[in-house]
Protein backbone atom coordinates (compact mmCIF):
# COMPACT_ATOMS: atom_id res chain seq x y z
CA UNK A 1 0.00 0.00 0.00
CA UNK A 2 1.34 3.53 -0.99
CA UNK A 3 0.39 6.49 1.68
CA UNK A 4 1.31 9.89 2.12
CA UNK A 5 1.52 12.23 5.46
CA UNK A 6 -0.05 15.25 5.83
CA UNK A 7 0.97 17.36 9.31
CA UNK A 8 2.00 20.33 9.67
CA UNK A 9 4.28 19.13 12.34
CA UNK A 10 7.14 18.16 11.68
CA UNK A 11 7.53 15.98 14.87
CA UNK A 12 4.31 14.42 14.34
CA UNK A 13 5.43 13.38 10.55
CA UNK A 14 8.28 11.79 11.61
CA UNK A 15 6.56 9.57 14.69
CA UNK A 16 3.86 8.72 11.87
CA UNK A 17 6.84 7.90 8.90
CA UNK A 18 8.51 5.78 11.73
CA UNK A 19 5.68 3.85 12.62
CA UNK A 20 5.03 3.31 9.12
CA UNK A 21 8.38 1.14 8.85
CA UNK A 22 6.91 -1.47 11.37
CA UNK A 23 4.72 -2.27 8.27
CA UNK A 24 6.38 -4.10 5.62
CA UNK A 25 3.46 -3.88 2.83
CA UNK A 26 3.73 0.39 3.58
CA UNK A 27 5.49 2.46 1.36
CA UNK A 28 5.83 6.08 2.51
CA UNK A 29 6.25 7.94 -0.85
CA UNK A 30 6.27 11.49 0.48
CA UNK A 31 5.26 13.97 3.46
CA UNK A 32 3.79 17.36 3.17
CA UNK A 33 3.47 20.10 5.87
CA UNK A 34 0.73 21.52 3.89
CA UNK A 35 -2.77 20.20 2.52
CA UNK A 36 -2.40 22.14 -0.36
CA UNK A 37 1.01 20.64 -1.29
CA UNK A 38 -0.50 17.14 -0.99
CA UNK A 39 -3.78 18.17 -3.04
CA UNK A 40 -0.73 19.15 -5.88
CA UNK A 41 0.78 16.09 -5.54
CA UNK A 42 -2.57 14.04 -5.69
CA UNK A 43 -3.45 15.58 -8.73
CA UNK A 44 -0.26 13.75 -10.43
CA UNK A 45 -0.09 10.50 -8.74
CA UNK A 46 -2.70 8.38 -6.51
CA UNK A 47 -2.39 6.74 -3.45
CA UNK A 48 -4.17 3.90 -1.33
CA UNK A 49 -3.94 5.62 1.96
CA UNK A 50 -3.42 9.21 3.85
CA UNK A 51 -2.18 10.14 7.18
CA UNK A 52 -4.19 13.46 7.94
CA UNK A 53 -4.08 15.97 10.45
CA UNK A 54 -7.09 18.03 11.34
CA UNK A 55 -5.69 20.87 12.64
CA UNK A 56 -3.58 22.66 9.82
CA UNK A 57 -3.26 26.77 9.44
CA UNK A 58 -5.64 27.80 6.84
CA UNK A 59 -6.94 24.67 5.43
CA UNK A 60 -8.16 22.11 7.82
CA UNK A 61 -8.13 18.18 7.19
CA UNK A 62 -11.50 18.32 6.76
CA UNK A 63 -11.42 20.93 3.94
CA UNK A 64 -8.89 18.99 2.65
CA UNK A 65 -10.96 15.87 2.74
CA UNK A 66 -13.89 17.68 0.80
CA UNK A 67 -11.68 19.02 -1.97
CA UNK A 68 -10.57 15.39 -2.98
CA UNK A 69 -12.81 13.94 -5.76
CA UNK A 70 -11.54 10.61 -5.37
CA UNK A 71 -10.20 10.07 -2.26
CA UNK A 72 -8.11 6.83 -1.30
CA UNK A 73 -8.94 5.51 2.44
CA UNK A 74 -7.57 8.78 5.63
CA UNK A 75 -6.50 7.50 8.67
CA UNK A 76 -7.04 11.23 10.49
CA UNK A 77 -4.45 11.94 13.19
CA UNK A 78 -4.96 14.76 15.90
CA UNK A 79 -4.18 15.45 19.70
CA UNK A 80 -8.15 15.79 20.31
CA UNK A 81 -10.80 12.99 20.30
CA UNK A 82 -13.48 15.72 19.92
CA UNK A 83 -13.67 15.55 16.09
CA UNK A 84 -14.26 11.91 15.96
CA UNK A 85 -18.13 11.80 15.75
CA UNK A 86 -17.63 14.42 13.13
CA UNK A 87 -14.95 12.78 11.28
CA UNK A 88 -16.80 9.35 10.70
CA UNK A 89 -19.43 11.04 8.76
CA UNK A 90 -17.05 11.50 5.87
CA UNK A 91 -17.21 7.89 3.76
CA UNK A 92 -12.84 8.02 3.34
CA UNK A 93 -12.34 8.67 6.87
CA UNK A 94 -11.65 5.06 8.28
CA UNK A 95 -9.81 5.19 11.48
CA UNK A 96 -8.68 8.33 13.89
CA UNK A 97 -5.76 8.29 15.77
CA UNK A 98 -5.55 10.15 18.72
CA UNK A 99 -1.71 11.61 19.31
CA UNK A 100 0.53 10.55 20.76
CA UNK A 101 0.23 7.48 18.67
CA UNK A 102 1.11 4.10 19.69
CA UNK A 103 2.35 1.72 18.24
CA UNK A 104 -0.58 -0.75 19.35
CA UNK A 105 -3.10 1.48 17.78
CA UNK A 106 -1.23 2.08 15.14
CA UNK A 107 -1.23 -1.41 14.25
CA UNK A 108 -5.18 -2.20 14.52
CA UNK A 109 -5.41 0.35 12.51
CA UNK A 110 -3.13 -0.58 9.45
CA UNK A 111 -5.14 -3.93 9.92
CA UNK A 112 -8.58 -1.95 9.64
CA UNK A 113 -7.36 -0.29 6.27
CA UNK A 114 -5.85 -3.69 4.78
CA UNK A 115 -9.01 -5.46 5.30
CA UNK A 116 -11.23 -2.07 3.55
CA UNK A 117 -8.72 -2.23 0.81
CA UNK A 118 -8.76 -6.26 0.01
CA UNK A 119 -12.30 -5.80 -0.11
CA UNK A 120 -12.74 -3.03 -2.41
CA UNK A 121 -10.21 -2.59 -5.05
CA UNK A 122 -8.68 1.04 -4.56
CA UNK A 123 -8.39 4.08 -7.23
CA UNK A 124 -4.52 3.35 -7.51
CA UNK A 125 -5.27 0.05 -8.37
CA UNK A 126 -7.28 0.11 -11.37
CA UNK A 127 -5.66 3.34 -12.72
CA UNK A 128 -2.70 1.40 -13.05
CA UNK A 129 -3.84 -0.24 -16.07
CA UNK A 130 -2.11 -3.48 -15.74
CA UNK A 131 -4.25 -6.71 -15.94
CA UNK A 132 -2.58 -8.80 -13.92
CA UNK A 133 -3.29 -11.71 -16.26
CA UNK A 134 -2.07 -12.82 -19.59
CA UNK A 135 1.44 -12.39 -20.61
CA UNK A 136 1.67 -8.54 -20.97
CA UNK A 137 1.06 -5.30 -18.85
CA UNK A 138 -0.20 -1.76 -20.67
CA UNK A 139 1.90 0.91 -19.50
CA UNK A 140 -0.14 4.35 -19.41
CA UNK A 141 2.21 6.96 -22.08
CA UNK A 142 0.80 9.87 -22.68
CA UNK A 143 -2.72 9.15 -22.71
CA UNK A 144 -1.83 6.15 -24.75
CA UNK A 145 -2.06 2.75 -23.32
CA UNK A 146 0.94 0.79 -24.66
CA UNK A 147 1.49 -3.20 -24.76
CA UNK A 148 4.73 -5.05 -22.94
CA UNK A 149 4.85 -7.91 -23.07
CA UNK A 150 6.48 -9.86 -20.17
CA UNK A 151 9.18 -11.41 -21.66
CA UNK A 152 10.19 -8.50 -23.67
CA UNK A 153 11.35 -6.96 -20.51
CA UNK A 154 14.45 -6.36 -19.46
CA UNK A 155 14.44 -4.79 -16.15
CA UNK A 156 12.92 -1.65 -14.46
CA UNK A 157 14.82 1.20 -12.99
CA UNK A 158 13.27 3.55 -9.78
CA UNK A 159 13.51 7.46 -11.13
CA UNK A 160 11.91 9.38 -8.70
CA UNK A 161 8.72 9.62 -9.03
CA UNK A 162 9.00 8.00 -12.61
CA UNK A 163 10.09 4.34 -13.70
CA UNK A 164 12.16 3.23 -16.61
CA UNK A 165 10.94 0.66 -18.33
CA UNK A 166 13.48 -1.17 -20.33
CA UNK A 167 13.00 -3.85 -23.01
CA UNK A 168 14.72 -5.30 -26.10
CA UNK A 169 12.66 -2.99 -28.36
CA UNK A 170 12.46 0.34 -26.74
CA UNK A 171 12.48 2.63 -23.57
CA UNK A 172 9.60 3.96 -21.80
CA UNK A 173 9.35 6.13 -18.93
CA UNK A 174 6.29 6.36 -16.77
CA UNK A 175 5.37 7.89 -14.06
CA UNK A 176 4.79 5.05 -11.26
CA UNK A 177 6.29 3.73 -8.81
CA UNK A 178 8.75 0.53 -8.85
CA UNK A 179 6.52 -1.15 -5.77
CA UNK A 180 2.94 -1.10 -7.83
CA UNK A 181 5.02 -2.37 -11.22
CA UNK A 182 6.52 -4.97 -8.78
CA UNK A 183 3.09 -6.09 -7.73
CA UNK A 184 1.92 -6.52 -12.10
CA UNK A 185 4.68 -8.62 -12.66
CA UNK A 186 4.74 -12.69 -12.42
CA UNK A 187 7.16 -13.66 -9.75
CA UNK A 188 8.53 -16.51 -11.78
CA UNK A 189 10.47 -13.92 -14.53
CA UNK A 190 10.78 -10.63 -12.03
CA UNK A 191 13.02 -9.87 -8.80
CA UNK A 192 13.56 -6.92 -7.43
CA UNK A 193 17.17 -7.43 -6.56
CA UNK A 194 17.84 -3.18 -5.24
CA UNK A 195 16.02 -0.68 -4.24
CA UNK A 196 15.58 1.13 -7.36
CA UNK A 197 15.73 -1.98 -9.82
CA UNK A 198 13.49 -4.84 -10.84
CA UNK A 199 15.39 -7.44 -13.12
CA UNK A 200 13.44 -9.90 -15.43
CA UNK A 201 16.08 -12.65 -14.53
CA UNK A 202 15.92 -14.97 -17.71
CA UNK A 203 17.73 -12.11 -19.39
CA UNK A 204 20.75 -12.59 -17.15
CA UNK A 205 23.99 -12.79 -18.96
CA UNK A 206 26.03 -13.54 -16.04
CA UNK A 207 26.65 -12.14 -12.47
CA UNK A 208 29.58 -10.77 -11.16
CA UNK A 209 30.59 -9.84 -7.66
CA UNK A 210 27.77 -7.44 -6.76
CA UNK A 211 26.44 -6.73 -10.07
CA UNK A 212 23.80 -8.47 -12.68
CA UNK A 213 24.77 -8.34 -16.44
CA UNK A 214 21.19 -7.87 -18.69
CA UNK A 215 22.36 -6.83 -22.62
CA UNK A 216 24.28 -3.45 -21.82
CA UNK A 217 22.91 -2.89 -18.36
CA UNK A 218 24.97 -3.37 -15.25
CA UNK A 219 22.71 -3.72 -12.39
CA UNK A 220 23.88 -3.65 -8.71
CA UNK A 221 22.62 -5.93 -6.25
CA UNK A 222 21.59 -5.00 -3.14
CA UNK A 223 23.01 -7.27 -0.04
CA UNK A 224 19.54 -8.01 1.19
CA UNK A 225 18.13 -9.13 -2.11
CA UNK A 226 21.38 -11.17 -2.87
CA UNK A 227 19.82 -14.41 -0.93
CA UNK A 228 17.09 -14.11 -2.80
CA UNK A 229 18.44 -14.04 -6.54
CA UNK A 230 20.86 -16.73 -5.86
CA UNK A 231 18.01 -18.60 -4.51
CA UNK A 232 16.21 -18.70 -7.71
CA UNK A 233 19.59 -19.16 -9.75
CA UNK A 234 19.59 -22.74 -11.24
CA UNK A 235 23.12 -22.89 -9.92
CA UNK A 236 25.32 -26.22 -11.06
CA UNK B 1 7.50 19.47 38.73
CA UNK B 2 7.34 16.53 36.32
CA UNK B 3 10.23 16.50 33.89
CA UNK B 4 10.43 15.89 30.13
CA UNK B 5 10.73 12.60 28.77
CA UNK B 6 12.05 10.77 25.90
CA UNK B 7 10.08 7.29 26.82
CA UNK B 8 7.90 7.71 24.59
CA UNK B 9 10.51 8.04 21.45
CA UNK B 10 12.41 5.50 22.80
CA UNK B 11 9.77 2.97 22.98
CA UNK B 12 8.51 4.01 19.62
CA UNK B 13 12.11 3.93 17.98
CA UNK B 14 12.74 0.08 19.27
CA UNK B 15 16.47 0.98 19.66
CA UNK B 16 16.65 2.73 16.37
CA UNK B 17 18.94 5.53 17.47
CA UNK B 18 19.06 6.80 13.56
CA UNK B 19 15.45 7.24 14.30
CA UNK B 20 16.07 8.73 17.94
CA UNK B 21 18.80 11.02 16.88
CA UNK B 22 16.62 12.60 13.68
CA UNK B 23 13.89 13.21 16.20
CA UNK B 24 15.59 15.21 18.82
CA UNK B 25 17.30 17.18 16.15
CA UNK B 26 13.22 17.79 14.78
CA UNK B 27 12.25 19.00 17.76
CA UNK B 28 15.63 21.32 18.59
CA UNK B 29 14.60 23.02 15.66
CA UNK B 30 10.71 22.73 15.73
CA UNK B 31 10.25 23.36 19.28
CA UNK B 32 11.94 26.96 19.84
CA UNK B 33 10.45 28.35 16.50
CA UNK B 34 6.93 27.21 17.84
CA UNK B 35 7.62 29.26 21.21
CA UNK B 36 8.50 32.14 19.47
CA UNK B 37 5.38 31.72 17.64
CA UNK B 38 3.55 31.51 20.70
CA UNK B 39 5.15 34.33 22.26
CA UNK B 40 4.50 37.01 19.30
CA UNK B 41 1.19 36.00 19.58
CA UNK B 42 0.84 36.04 23.21
CA UNK B 43 2.22 39.70 22.86
CA UNK B 44 -0.34 40.65 19.86
CA UNK B 45 -2.97 39.77 21.84
CA UNK B 46 -4.39 37.04 19.16
CA UNK B 47 -6.16 34.45 21.42
CA UNK B 48 -7.49 32.98 18.89
CA UNK B 49 -4.01 32.19 16.55
CA UNK B 50 -2.37 31.94 20.47
CA UNK B 51 -4.45 28.91 20.78
CA UNK B 52 -3.81 27.22 17.77
CA UNK B 53 -0.23 27.64 18.63
CA UNK B 54 -1.07 25.86 21.92
CA UNK B 55 -2.75 23.47 20.23
CA UNK B 56 0.37 22.32 18.25
CA UNK B 57 2.51 22.41 21.22
CA UNK B 58 0.29 20.04 23.20
CA UNK B 59 1.62 17.31 21.30
CA UNK B 60 5.22 17.96 21.81
CA UNK B 61 4.10 18.22 25.81
CA UNK B 62 2.58 14.26 25.66
CA UNK B 63 5.95 13.49 23.46
CA UNK B 64 7.97 14.46 26.05
CA UNK B 65 5.75 13.06 28.87
CA UNK B 66 4.27 15.90 30.37
CA UNK B 67 0.93 14.76 30.92
CA UNK B 68 0.18 17.49 34.05
CA UNK B 69 1.40 19.82 31.62
CA UNK B 70 -0.65 18.66 28.45
CA UNK B 71 -3.99 18.69 30.75
CA UNK B 72 -2.67 22.20 31.89
CA UNK B 73 -2.48 23.41 28.18
CA UNK B 74 -6.07 21.40 26.83
CA UNK B 75 -7.32 23.72 29.66
CA UNK B 76 -5.29 26.72 28.09
CA UNK B 77 -6.46 26.35 24.46
CA UNK B 78 -9.52 26.29 25.05
CA UNK B 79 -9.19 30.02 27.62
CA UNK B 80 -7.56 31.50 24.96
CA UNK B 81 -10.69 30.54 22.71
CA UNK B 82 -12.47 32.75 25.06
CA UNK B 83 -10.04 35.85 25.03
CA UNK B 84 -9.13 34.19 28.88
CA UNK B 85 -4.70 34.53 28.89
CA UNK B 86 -4.66 33.86 32.85
CA UNK B 87 -3.06 30.56 32.43
CA UNK B 88 -0.33 32.06 30.47
CA UNK B 89 2.48 32.28 33.39
CA UNK B 90 1.91 28.67 34.23
CA UNK B 91 2.48 27.44 30.44
CA UNK B 92 5.31 29.68 30.04
CA UNK B 93 6.92 27.59 33.03
CA UNK B 94 6.12 24.54 31.42
CA UNK B 95 7.81 25.67 27.65
CA UNK B 96 10.59 27.48 29.83
CA UNK B 97 11.19 23.51 31.36
CA UNK B 98 10.84 22.10 27.67
CA UNK B 99 13.68 24.69 26.38
CA UNK B 100 15.99 23.63 29.13
CA UNK B 101 15.57 19.68 28.80
CA UNK B 102 16.33 20.18 24.90
CA UNK B 103 19.49 21.77 25.80
CA UNK B 104 20.68 18.80 27.33
CA UNK B 105 19.88 16.09 24.70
Amino acid sequence: MTCIIIDDEAAARAIVTQLCTTVPQLDVIDEFSSAIDAIKFLNRQSVDLIFLDIHMPGFSGFDFVQTLKNPPKIVLTTSDSNFAIEAYEYEPIVDYLVKPITQERFSKSIQKVKNLVQQQPSLSDSEAKGTGVGDELYINIDRRLIKLKFDDILLIEAKGDYIDVKTNKEDYRVHNTLKKIKEKLPEELFLQIHRSFIINFTKIIDIEDNSVLIEKNVIPISRSNRPELMRRLNLL
Amino acid sequence: MEQPNLDYIKQLSGSDIAFENKFITILKEEFPQEKNEYTKLLIANNTEDTALIVHKLKHKLNILGLHNAYRLAVTYEEELRQGDTKLKDEFANVLESIELYLNTI
